[in-house]
C-alpha cells in the first residue's frame, strides 16, 4: 500500500472538512464538519504510525479522539444555549458583534 | 497485497462520497448518517493499518456516543426534519475556493514527498503495546486527558442547565 494513498485521503477528508466549517449555516452541522477535520488529522496519525512502526501514532490517535469527544460535548451544550435564548440555530443570525 | 488495495479502494470511494454528501446534502439527519459512514470508513482504514485497538475505539467513541450526542442536539434544537431550504451561508463559494486551493497545496507537497513510498505494517500495533505505552511513557497526557474530560462534562452541565 503506497503512504500516499491515506495521506492524500486525509487530506481530501481535511479540506471537505473546511469547506464545510465555512459553508454551513447550521451550527450542528459545523460541528459535523470539524468531526471530519479531527478524523483526518487521525488517518495521518496512524499511517505515519505505521509508516515508522511506532506505537506513538495510535497513542496520538486516542487521545485525539478523547479530546474531540470532549469538544463535541461542550459545543453542542453552547449550541442548545444559543437556541434556548434566539430560538435558531441559524449561524447567519448570530451577529451581535458585527460593525 | 491485491486485497488490501481492492480494500482500500472501495473504503475510500465511499468515503470521499460520503464526505462530499456530509457538506453537501440539504437534510441535516442526512448529514449525521452520512457521517456514520464517514467514520465507519476510517475504522476500516485503521484495521489496513494494523491498528486494532484504534479501530475497535473509533467505533465505540466517535459512531456510538458522538454520534448520537448530534442526533440528541439535532433533535433539541428543533432542526426541520425534512428539507430545508438553504443549509449553506452565502459565502459558499468563498469557501470552495478555499477548499480546493488548500488540497491542490496539500495533495501536491505529498506527491511531491512521498512519491513511491509504501508503508507495510510488519508488525500489528497490538494492544498490549498502546497499553504498555499509554501507562508508561505516556501516563502523564493519559492523566491529563481524563482532567480534560472530567472538565468538559461540568463545563457542559454548567452550560445546558436550566436556572
Amino acid at each position: 500500500m503506497l503512504l500516499n494513498e491515506f495521506l492524500i485521503l486525509g487530506a481530501f477528508l481535511f479540506c471537505t472538512g473546511v469547506y464545510g466549517a465555512l459553508a454551513r449555516r447550521n451550527a450542528v452541522l459545523v460541528l459535523m464538519s470539524i468531526e471530519l477535520i479531527l478524523n483526518a488529522v487521525n488517518i495521518n496519525l496512524i499511517a505515519f504510525g505505521a509508516f515508522r512502526n511506532n506505537i506513538a501514532g495510535q497513542v496520538f490517535a486516542l487521545f485525539v479522539i478523547a479530546v474531540a469527544a470532549a469538544e463535541v460535548g461542550v459545543g453542542l451544550a453552547i449550541v442548545m444555549l444559543i437556541y434556548r435564548n434566539r430560538r435558531s440555530v441559524d449561524l447567519t443570525e448570530v451577529d451581535l458583534m458585527k460593525g | 497485497m491485491i486485497a488490501e488495495n481492492i480494500a482500500f479502494g472501495i473504503l475510500a470511494a465511499a468515503m470521499c462520497v460520503s464526505a462530499f454528501r456530509v457538506v453537501t446534502t440539504k437534510n441535516v439527519v442526512h448529514a449525521a448518517l452520512y457521517l456514520i459512514v464517514v467514520l465507519a470508513g476510517v475504522a476500516g482504514i485503521y484495521i489496513l493499518l494494523a491498528a486494532e485497538f484504534a479501530a475497535v475505539v473509533q467505533i465505540l467513541v466517535y459512531i456510538g456516543a458522538i454520534v448520537v450526542l448530534f442526533l440528541f442536539g439535532i433533535m433539541l434544537t428543533r432542526a426541520p426534519i425534512g428539507h430545508e431550504a438553504d443549509l449553506d451561508n452565502e459565502q459558499r463559494w468563498a469557501a470552495l475556493v478555499v477548499a480546493l486551493f488548500l488540497f491542490g497545496v496539500l495533495g501536491s507537497v505529498l506527491v511531491n514527498a512521498f512519491h513511491r513510498v509504501h508503508v507495510r505494517p510488519e508488525t500489528v500495533g497490538t494492544t498490549s503495546d498502546v497499553a504498555n505505552s499509554i501507562f508508561t511513557t505516556y501516563v502523564v497526557p493519559f492523566e491529563v486527558v481524563s482532567i480534560v474530560l472530567l472538565a468538559a462534562l461540568v463545563g457542559a452541565v454548567v452550560i445546558a442547565r436550566r436556572d
